[in-house]
């Protein structure tokens, strides 16, 4: 296997991902919106939220918050804070690395025939194993990136939100750590395998891009699933769906990797 | 395989569909010296590179490049093959030295000699000045220098160049003729030169092969080729003033021959090498007071023609 060739296809996607604005900004502003406009609204929120747990117990919120796993000894204030921040974020958290991994990839080989830069990169003496590894690389690492680093920011902002109510450190709860060390790296491989397989077929960035949009409304499922109070987020839970996302991982690498020719990839030139 | 040869193919083939962009070319290409592709847009030329580097699987035939199998051996192969894509394929948002250095990764270049190898090809290009500029903001001629530059990173053995002045000012076309020149004269690699400049490939080529829907139509030195042909493109004839309204009207009644007065001199095309004897006394018998008669040498592009109004005839 030859490792240096992926970190130069690493190395060059990543840098030409970062100078294109159009894709560079939505991939920064996303986990800024996500991770620190949602926590300073919980901050405003949360005494209000708490206020109408006071006096309307029968709310459907309300209730839904008192109905969560461990929340035993916590007044309505902190209940409501620990919904919004410890629940309701947490299927918004997965679409971070799916939006990452779906920017990078889709730009990986539709972004390359848009530029007429694969033909080049055909001609180099990777094998197409490595090229397709480096691809995927290329688009995983920074969701990962994202992933944890916006996993260690958020701990900080829902610490800094939660405060004023909670009055000590409460994040990460076990469920956010699996959420973050297990799940989210799976869904960032989701994304990525997707989007290699859409984008090496489509022609042009913006096709690929929409197409692999299709990945984001399965974590917009989990949101709603979620929000409703179908499915609530415990350790068990997380750690179970984790296990499916690798699952189906493995099955698009393993089509993937046989579906991938560089052959096929020259003729669409 | 002789060592002696860069690559042979035999029967090699691909089909697009219905479409045939090479059509069962069989070729032996020595090592070391500058091989001309000959052939209009679409001809083959392009596919057949990417046959021989493995990017593309042959339908049917067999090539043999550098010793290996480009399908079965294409890794190997590549490490030792370099080319020059028709259009730069640029990472234009990178700048001139990280598309150097990345590609240098990718060919394997060992990191400790990749900073030293890229200022020297900037150097050779003349790009050194304008090195950390994004390459999408360099000119044509800039972006097929660095493209050039890049096929030249890992030093490979075999050079495979699609069209490499296409677009270029005659400066920049000069540069990279001369790099060529030296590439083959001086470090012995084999080039393999895609073109339908003909100027160029006169100039550059050892040998040419001419390419036509995907088939080889022509194979041989440019002298060769001529020879083939079998026909002195153009006659220069000085003659007496007074003389040249009878001599264009003789050469036009000659069969296949026209001719033009051009810078003082009467100039027939298409005249048959063995039939200039004949139409020279002809001229004399009829009185023409006959100063210089000069046949030129056919060249390359004279050659093509010919070969292409042959072909047309044919069919």
């Amino acid at each position: 296997m030859n490792g240096y060739a992926m970190q130069a296809i690493v190395r060059k996607d990543i840098k030409v991902v970062f100078q294109n604005k159009g894709v560079s900004i939505p991939l920064i502003a996303a986990p800024l919106v996500i991770l620190v406009a949602l926590p300073a609204m919980a901050f405003f929120l949360g005494p209000t939220l708490g206020g109408m747990a006071a006096t309307d117990s029968g709310s459907a919120i309300v209730r839904m918050a008192a109905g969560l796993p461990g929340l035993a000894g916590y007044d309505g204030a902190q209940m409501m804070v620990v919904y919004l921040l410890v629940y309701m974020m947490a299927a918004l958290y997965l679409l971070l690395p799916t939006i990452v991994a779906v920017g990078f990839a889709a730009d990986s080989f539709a972004g390359e025939k848009e530029r007429k830069t694969l033909e080049a990169l055909l001609y180099t003496p990777t094998t197409d194993w490595e090229l397709l590894l480096g691809k995927l690389l290329s688009a995983w690492l920074p969701a990962l990136g994202v992933a944890w680093g916006g996993f260690l920011l958020y701990t900080v902002m829902a610490n800094l939100a939660a405060w004023p109510v909670m009055g000590r450190l409460f994040f990460p709860t076990t469920m956010w750590v699996i959420l973050a060390v297990w799940v989210a790296p799976a869904v960032a491989g989701l994304g990525v395998g997707a989007m290699v397989l859409i984008s090496s077929r489509a022609r042009t960035y913006q096709e690929a891009y929409q197409l692999g949009g299709m990945v984001a409304v399965l974590i917009v499922g989990l949101l709603v699933l979620q929000v409703s109070g179908v499915m609530i987020f415990s350790p068990w839970l997380v750690a179970l769906l984790g296990l499916l996302f690798w699952a189906i991982d493995a099955a698009l690498l393993w089509f993937g990797r046989r579906g991938f020719r560089r052959s096929k990839l020259a003729t669409q030139m | 395989m002789n060592s002696d040869l860069a690559f042979v193919t035999d029967g090699l083939t691909r089909h697009f569909g219905e479409v045939v962009a090479v059509d069962h070319l069989t070729l032996e290409v020595q090592a070391g010296e500058v091989f001309g592709f000959l052939g209009h847009n679409g001809a083959g030329k392009t596919t057949t590179v990417r046959l021989l580097n493995g990017v593309l699987a042959p339908t049917s035939g067999t090539a043999q490049v550098l010793g290996l199998a480009p399908m079965e051996q294409g890794p190997a192969l590549r490490r030792r093959t370099g080319v020059l894509t028709e259009t730069p394929s640029l990472d234009e948002r990178l700048t001139g030295r990280e598309n150097l250095e990345i590609y240098a990764m990718l060919y394997g270049v060992p990191r400790r000699e990749i900073a030293a190898r890229v200022k020297e090809l900037m150097e050779v290009f003349q790009l050194e000045d304008r090195a950390d500029e994004k390459a999408g903001d360099y000119s044509k001629g800039m972006k097929q220098r660095l493209a050039l530059a890049r096929a030249l990173i890992h030093r490979p053995e075999l050079l495979f160049l699609d069209e490499p002045t296409s677009g270029l000012d005659p400066v920049a076309a000069r540069l990279v003729h001369d790099m060529i020149t030296h590439l083959s004269h001086e470090e012995e690699r084999t080039v393999f030169l895609c073109t339908h400049n003909l100027d160029e490939a006169q100039k550059l080529c050892d040998r040419v092969a001419v390419l036509e829907h995907g088939k080889l139509v022509a194979l041989g030195t440019p002298a060769e080729l001529a020879a083939k042909v079998g026909r002195s493109q153009r006659l220069e004839l000085e003659v007496a003033r007074d003389d040249e309204e009878t001599v264009l009207r003789l050469l036009a009644e000659a069969p296949g021959v026209s001719a033009h007065r051009e810078n003082g001199t009467i100039v027939a095309a298409g005249a048959e090498w063995a039939a200039i004897p004949g139409l020279v006394t002809s001229l004399a018998s009829a009185g023409v007071r006959i100063y210089r008669v000069a046949p030129q040498e056919a060249s390359l592009e004279d050659t093509y023609f010919a070969l292409q109004h042959e072909k047309e005839e044919m069919s």
